[in-house]
């Protein structure tokens, strides 16, 4: 197993925030890893810091099997880095945006290579309309050919989709599995269930520690949680009445159907006794990510609530 | 459709609440007429004195020193050199080291006790007539009164009989006919041109910043230096378009006179270009929106259009406000193009000004790099 990323005690404060506290995290090479975590949480801190745009405090390993920190600048030549807010010039065409970039990385053919890639895009017959003209889901894309015009080896991705439509999330992510499979790795952030799902594997970060780290599976496996699932007419309402009891750690509902969710089974299945009665079926079902996550984020604000006090 | 006025409270204190907030807003609220109100109280002199003067003295009569008494009496003249030549005399004021240069010829004591009414030659660097004005009025007043303790028995009476002792000839320089437009129109190549560059520049990093193309930049491997020279260079070239658009129509409108100098120009404006360039380049480093860099080109400019002397004479503003305009490039270049355009002097008189011209670039343009940062910290 070679390791693209191998970071250890990651730390970067802006004031008083400690952002990112004491982050180490390995990423195998040819991975797509979903970086997860509640707004403010640290994980555009952490990428940032990845690519050389931030100055971390601490921190140390190896990027790309280069020295981390130190060779920051080697390391940006193989990274491509997408933010989050679209950062192509919205005064060029298409084509200018990625000849620029090209450009700037010192690409030799850079006609050719802009022509690759908006064939790849599709933008072929649109290429010299203004960036700033395309739609949101097309912008992203744009914004990826950008990012990965110079073939880097390490993708770092933060919050690519975020306002795009599905359609667009879907392509979007097949290409990002296309470059996966092409060798390139991939750290990309997300608040998306069903992204965190298309990942090989997922990184937890909250108030800037990563608390949880593996597959899918594993992550789910190791949150130890509990849930039942009420269906029937109108299940979902049944949540005032279990929400608080002892045992009962999480109440969500899903449409009509309800989830409750805690790690300790015996009080968790006293707790929902009373109501566990026609007209509703419970069953046991196996925690979605969603649940885990939603869980280690209380976990974790009821934890820095206790610190504060 | 009536009107609300909660609605208009609502609006109205939002307005205010971002108001307080906005610190630059704030400093420019405050700041500016307070800096306004300074300079124009205490700065500004449209009357100046202690013109820096150089004398020519030929005569060693009683009368010559009693004239430079007077002189210096009058609180327009500073004598800061005693030539010894016309040839010095030309040099101290093509140069501009002096205002005015006053000979007193070497027959003058003599020819003042035998009537004989002799002149004392005033030239006067008129380039801003301004500068010279109060000055000139003071001098003509001169031979009434300068001698009047001088002169008794039979040359005093004849003085009160109406006649001067002696005359002043006054020959301004470089602008004969004091036209104002052909001192101000040269000062506005060096005005006008700092103001479009500083604004540009300022506007063109912080518009990345704003705009998040900054992030996508910092990202990639560009060296500061590379975006530098390759988002000033474009700016250059317009520069040397608009410096020249001016100069033709000063030329064409206003018949200002064009002597010569072109290398000093050419060099000054050079000079002067990149500084404006770095210095905006510098706000833009700084400044975290445009209204900002907006805001503080504003402080820019105001000492720069007051302290320079572009509308109001150099001369005339007390010492310190002098050290403030020495440290504008406005100041510098002004005295390179009017030196070019109506004394047409060369290289060699320029060299201060383009001392430190060569100075500010240095320095704005190190500190800029400096300011420049590769990451977003």
């Amino acid at each position: 197993m070679t390791l693209a990323i191998d970071v250890q005690d990651l730390s970067k404060s802006f004031g008083a925030l400690r952002a990112v506290d004491r982050v180490s995290i390995q990423i195998e090479e040819g991975h797509i890893t979903g970086f997860l975590g509640p707004n403010g949480s640290g994980k555009t801190t952490t990428l940032r810091m990845l690519c050389g745009l931030l100055t971390p405090d601490s921190g140390h390993g190896t990027v790309l099997r280069l020295p981390f920190p130190g060779e920051a600048d080697a390391i940006k030549r193989q990274t491509g880095y997408m933010t989050q807010r679209f950062s192509l010039y919205e005064d060029l065409s298409i084509a200018e945006n990625l000849a620029f970039v090209a450009r700037i990385y010192g690409l030799d053919d850079v006609p050719g290579r802009v022509d690759g890639s908006l064939e790849k895009l599709g933008l072929t017959k649109r290429r010299n309309q203004l960036a700033g003209h395309l739609s949101g889901g097309w912008k992203q894309r744009l914004a990826l050919a950008a990012a990965v015009i110079h073939e880097p080896k390490l993708l770092l991705l933060d919050e690519p989709t975020a306002g795009v439509d599905p359609q667009a999330r879907r392509d979007f992510w097949d290409e990002i599995h296309r470059l996966a499979e092409g060798g390139i790795t991939v750290l990309v952030s997300t608040h998306y269930m069903d992204e965190a799902e298309r990942c090989h594997d997922i990184a937890y970060i909250s108030s800037g520690t990563l608390i949880a780290r593996g597959t899918g599976e594993q992550v789910i496996a190791q949150s130890g949680l509990v849930t039942f699932e009420a269906s029937g007419p109108r299940a979902d309402r049944l949540a005032t009445e279990i929400t608080g009891k002892p045992g009962v750690e999480m109440v969500a509902p899903f449409g009509a159907a309800l989830h409750v969710s805690g790690t300790d089974r015996t009080s968790l299945e006293k707790a929902i006794e009373p109501v566990r009665r026609e007209p509703w079926r419970w069953t046991e079902v196996e925690p979605s990510l969603e649940d885990v996550f939603i869980q280690l984020m209380r976990k974790q604000s009821g934890s820095v609530a206790r610190k504060a006090a | 459709m009536g009107l609300s006025l909660s609605r208009i409270v609502a609006i109205l204190s939002k307005e205010f609440t971002q108001l307080v907030r906005d610190r630059l807003t704030y400093a420019m609220i405050i700041g500016i007429p307070v800096i306004q109100l300074l300079l124009f109280g205490y700065a500004i002199n449209s009357d100046p004195r202690h013109l820096p003067t150089a004398v020519l003295v030929q005569d060693n009569g009683q009368f010559s020193r009693s004239v430079i008494g007077a002189l210096e009496r009058s609180n327009y003249f500073d004598i800061r050199y005693a030539a010894r030549s016309p040839a010095e005399m030309d040099e101290l004021i093509g140069r501009g080291a002096v205002q005015f240069a006053i000979t007193i010829p070497g027959d003058f004591t003599r020819r003042v006790v035998r009537r004989d009414n002799p002149q004392i030659l005033v030239e006067a660097d008129a380039s801003d007539p301004a500068a010279t004005g109060g000055a000139v009025a003071a001098l003509l007043q001169l031979p009434s009164y300068a001698l009047m303790h001088d002169l008794e028995g039979p040359v005093a009476r004849s003085s009160a009989g109406g006649a001067s002792p002696f005359e002043i000839v006054v020959q301004r320089r470089y602008n004969p006919e004091s036209i104002t437009s052909y001192n101000i129109v040269p000062g506005l190549v060096a005005t006008i041109l700092t103001m479009t560059l500083v604004m540009i520049t300022s506007l063109a990093m912080t518009r990345e910043t704003e705009r998040g193309t900054m992030e996508m930049l910092l990202s990639t491997p560009v060296r500061p230096l590379e975006v530098m020279i390759g988002k000033l260079t474009p700016y250059v070239l317009v520069g040397i378009l608009q410096a020249a658009m001016i100069m033709v129509l000063a030329r064409l409108l206003f018949g200002v006179p064009a002597e010569g100098g072109w290398t000093a120009l050419a060099i000054g404006m050079f000079l002067f270009i990149i500084g404006s360039l770095s210095l905006g380049f510098l706000i833009s480093t700084v400044a975290r929106n445009q209204l900002q860099a907006m805001q503080m080109s504003f402080f820019y400019f105001l000492p720069s259009i007051l302290l320079s002397g572009f509308l109001f004479p150099f001369r005339g503003m007390p010492v310190w406000a002098q050290w403030v305009g020495t440290t504008l490039p406005v100041t510098h270049m002004l005295r390179v193009v009017r030196g070019s355009m109506l004394k047409g002097v060369g290289i060699a008189e320029a060299l201060p000004s383009l001392g430190a011209l060569s100075l500010f670039v240095l320095i704005v343009a190190g500190i800029a790099m400096k300011q420049y940062r590769t990451t977003l910290d």
